[in-house]
């Protein structure tokens, strides 16, 4: 049995990433629908922390709430004169996007009700340590991440210079 | 009451429904790209919520998130860059009049 | 006989002509003119050299002790074997026609090549546009005539026959700027690959029955009286003849394969010989140059139907029906030419009927040869008359080439009295003249005489109407004389010059001729030339009656003409108002071109070619044109689908997927 506060935040939460996430893809401006992503990844970082990944929700706010939103941000910037809003959506995109959401969400709503009895209890579980984290992530043995870590790491260079050539003005 | 996995699993998915909205219907190459976020954002989810309820003691689903989460910040950096780009050549982000090289 | 010197007649003109043609427009005129004369030159030094050795060295390989002259075999080197039987050579074939062949295309092919250097040139001595073309044209006209009369094998004749109906194609389209000079080109060429259809069935249907292409076996059939060049080879003792009675003895529409393949070759000859119904071609021929018109039209090419009537003579004489027919058709259009010719304006016309007529008079003389009428007189007859008539008829249509280059004109009516001007051309046209009408001593004469004495052994009739045609000749010939050089008085109009005798290279060719006219008749013909190789002494056949009544006819035709055309009077206005239908017929060539015109274009376009060109437009072109248009229709139809919008690839994507995913669900329960 859960604690009445947990039962509110999760509320809350649950509440606030609906909310978000529709009004991010329904608003005609912009830069609100970048700052309704913010609040969904906010939510998802709370999220992340009710399960007790506290490491995981502070790299979801550290590196998409302040850095990924952050170049939305800019982007918009420098793309957009502020005051724009974009077009009204036509009954037919609109129409074909709606078929798709609501397609999606029957299809895969009716997997999950359907098993929902299969997960009902969270199991009890000691938060993940820092040590832990850090063994796993650079261990070479079984279940263990150096290979992905570096190939990220490349990955993330590649990326760098990539940026910087096609944004490079000519 | 027990907060079970399907409570945490149904706004996840309205949020990755919410995100395949927006990605069908948004013209703004921006629009588009935070409807991905969305849709990355749902799945990532869904790797930790499964790790925690049916293997809380392995940590595969938080690690693929992580490695999510980093892969996601570069693509998106990546497409950034490209936009830019394409704003500059076209004065526009709007996929839909982005035609020239069609045909 | 050494191979060397055969291989080189053949080669230097293929090497003349690949030389002018590549790298002529490269030289000068002159340069490119004296080379091929030059080339030509050598050529007839080595067939004259070759010819004189085959008549005269007395070498075993041409003679026999006896004196009956042999078929040599100077090279037969194989070609294509494609199967063990069906093999294909290339060779050179030694015999008296032949030589007599190599000796007449060399020589009058020699005169063309130097008169053209004068000819192809205007007054001011500018040469005419593409004068390098013209030399290699002709050195590979030369190429092809000769191997066409070295082969030694039917298949090998029918690729030079080819190739000479190419070059003479070329030749008369030479000015292809000129549209009618183009159609007659194409009518040329069209008309005479009709006919060389019909040869190339000949010549399947007789090698099917045979099983070789070689004359010397096809010529090895054991008919009575062979001897010398025909001698019967031990490997074909059975020969020809047992072949054709046994296996090849089915009938096929009332004739035997025998005849069938017969009359289908000289079908052949008969298109490139110009006999009716298939002479349309050559009256129109005459848009080429004058030269060509002598060297092809007049003298080698067009008596290469009576050349391959000759070199399988053994085998029509199994065959006396197409014997028949080759003197029935003979006949027709010798009358037939010579009615035409005694109406034509263009001069050049003229000599073309007369051509026409000329050569239908070889071949009734081989229609009428047969071995038990004065030993074969007819074949040698024809031989001699091929000799006689290429040189005075290249002597004439040279002479006709000297006028039209002074005059400028192809029509009679602009030439009249040019006697006086041009001496020259004068005396050696009525040469020619003289020599066509059979005038002794002239060649003509004893040639033309020899035809009438075989006819005479073989039936009254062909005699008498072959007289008759020889007095036509007479008359038309000294009607174009007349016409040209007597008539009245040349004026000449103000601001022009007097026309004048042509520069020595014109003129040389036209002496040469003239003098050859004069003297050819007495070469001992029948000494060389014969139907079996036996040495044939004409002088003791010589029939003073038949030579008396030639005589007699051709002076009546020539006194006519003088009567007619000789000053300017209305004799020949009122002949043509009293018989106006027969003048009409024969001023329009008894309306042939016409007839093929309504055979060709009302019915042959109308009830076969349009419909099939309506079918092809509408049917096949229609059924091409739907599957274009649904193909188009189709793909503007799902163009939308590859729209290059990557929301609605997702979109489609997705749909996909939750389909797929109900799919699943929907059987899993």
């Amino acid at each position: 049995m859960e604690s009445v506060g947990s039962i509110i935040l999760y509320v809350i939460v649950a509440l606030a990433m609906i909310v978000f996430s529709v009004l991010a893809v329904t608003t005609r401006k912009i830069l609100r629908a970048a700052t309704y992503l913010l609040f969904t990844l906010f939510a998802a970082a709370v999220v992340y922390f009710m399960l007790d990944y506290e490491f995981l929700g502070a790299v979801q706010i550290a590196v998409y709430a302040g850095g990924i939103v952050v170049l939305f941000v800019f982007s918009i910037l420098l793309t957009s004169k502020p005051g724009d809003n974009s077009e009204r959506l036509t009954s037919k995109s609109r129409f074909l996007g709606l078929v798709a959401a609501v397609g999606t969400l029957a299809v895969a709503g009716y997997a999950l009700v359907s098993r929902c009895a299969m997960f009902a209890k969270l199991p009890a579980m000691d938060a993940p340590t820092m040590d832990a984290i850090g063994t796993t992530m650079m261990g070479t043995g079984e279940g263990q991440y150096l290979l992905p870590f570096e190939a990220v790491s490349v990955l993330l260079l590649a990326c760098i210079i990539g940026g910087v050539v096609v944004a490079r003005k000519r | 009451m027990e907060i079970s996995a399907i409570y945490y699993l149904v706004p996840a998915l309205i949020m990755f429904c919410c995100g395949v909205y927006g990605f069908i219907t948004r013209k703004n190459m921006i629009a588009m790209l935070i409807s991905l976020e969305l849709m990355l954002n749902a799945v990532d989810m869904n790797f930790v919520i499964f790790n925690r309820y049916l293997y809380p003691d392995a940590m595969e689903g938080m690690f693929f998130t992580l490695f999510a989460i980093a892969i996601a910040a570069a693509e998106t950096a990546l497409a950034i860059a490209i936009i830019i780009n394409i704003f500059r050549a076209a004065k526009n982000i709007d996929v839909r009049s982005l035609n020239e090289m069609k045909f | 006989m050494d191979v060397t010197i055969p291989i080189l007649i053949l080669a230097i003109p293929l090497f003349m002509f690949l030389l002018l043609g590549l790298l002529g427009m490269k030289m000068s005129h002159k340069l490119a003119g004296t080379l091929g004369t030059l080339g030509m030159g050598t050529v007839l030094v080595l067939s004259y050299y070759t010819a004189y050795n085959y008549f005269f060295s007395g070498s075993a390989q041409f003679i026999t002790e006896g004196g009956d002259r042999l078929q040599a075999l100077i090279f037969d080197q194989t070609w294509l074997a494609f199967t063990e039987k069906l093999i294909i050579k290339i060779g050179f074939l030694l015999d008296p026609i032949s030589a007599m062949m190599l000796v007449v295309i060399t020589t009058i092919s020699f005169m063309v090549h130097l008169y053209s250097m004068g000819y192809m040139r205007d007054h001011h001595g500018v040469y005419e546009h593409g004068f390098q073309r013209f030399y290699a044209f002709l050195s590979l006209f030369s190429f092809s005539m000769l191997g066409l009369v070295v082969a030694p094998n039917i298949f090998q004749m029918y690729i030079f026959w080819e190739l000479v109906g190419a070059s003479s194609y070329l030749l008369i389209g030479f000015y292809y700027v000129k549209p009618s000079a183009v159609s007659a080109s194409k009518k040329a060429f069209i008309v005479t690959r009709f006919a060389d259809l019909g040869f190339l069935i000949g010549i399947l249907v007789l090698s099917y029955y045979t099983g070789t292409f070689n004359f010397t076996q096809f010529t090895s059939a054991p008919v009575e009286g062979m001897a010398g060049v025909f001698q019967v080879s031990e490997n074909t003792a059975m020969g020809i003849r047992n072949i054709f009675e046994t296996s090849a003895a089915p009938m096929f529409m009332g004739a035997s394969v025998l005849t069938w393949a017969l009359v289908l070759i000289f079908m052949g000859g008969m298109g490139k010989s110009a006999m009716m119904p298939l002479h349309i071609w050559l009256p129109d021929a005459m848009e080429g140059p004058t030269p060509v018109s002598a060297l092809i039209h007049a003298a080698t090419m067009v008596v290469a139907g009576v050349y391959l009537v000759a070199r399988l003579f053994p085998l029509y004489l199994m065959e006396e029906s197409a014997l028949t027919i080759i003197t029935v058709v003979g006949a027709l259009t010798a009358f037939y030419a010579a009615m035409v010719a005694c109406t034509q304006i263009d001069i050049k016309r003229v000599l073309a009927f007369s051509t026409i007529s000329q050569i239908a008079f070889m071949m009734v003389s081989l229609g009428v040869a047969r071995p038990e009428i004065h030993e074969g007189l007819g074949y040698m007859a024809s031989m001699f008359h091929l000799f006689t008539h290429a040189m005075f008829k290249a002597l004439l249509f040279l002479g006709a080439g000297a006028l039209i280059h002074a005059i400028g004109s192809n029509d009679y009516t602009a030439m009249h009295g040019l006697r006086k001007y041009m001496p020259i051309t004068h005396w050696t046209f009525l040469i020619g003249c003289l020599a066509i009408a059979g005038i002794i001593p002239f060649s003509g004469f004893f040639s033309k005489d020899e035809i009438l004495s075989a006819c005479v052994g073989y039936d009254w009739v062909a005699y008498l109407w072959m007289s008759l045609v020889a007095g036509l000749t007479a008359f038309y010939m000294f009607r174009l004389y007349f016409l040209i050089f007597w008539w009245k008085e040349h004026k000449v109009a103000e601001g022009h010059h007097a026309p004048h005798d042509q520069p020595w290279t014109m003129s040389l060719p036209l002496i040469i001729l003239a003098a050859v006219s004069c003297v050819a008749g007495f070469i001992p013909f029948g000494k060389l030339v014969s139907w079996n190789g036996e040495p044939y002494d004409f002088m003791a056949h010589f029939d003073w009656g038949v030579a008396a009544v030639s005589l007699t006819v051709a002076l009546i035709g020539i006194g006519l003409a003088a009567v007619m055309y000789a000053r300017e009077n209305t004799l020949p206005e009122k002949f043509k108002n009293a018989l106006p239908r027969l003048w009409d017929w024969c001023h329009h060539r008894f309306y042939w071109d016409e007839l093929y015109m309504f055979i060709t274009h009302k019915i042959i376009f109308g009830c076969v070619c349009r419909p099939l060109a309506w079918f092809d437009r509408h049917v096949i072109d229609g059924t091409m044109d739907a599957m274009a248009t649904v193909t188009n229709k189709a793909s503007e139809a799902i163009k939308p689908l590859q729209s290059g919008q990557i929301q609605m690839y997702v979109w489609y994507y997705l749909v996909g997927a939750l389909l797929l995913g109900t799919i699943t669900a929907v059987c899993l329960l």
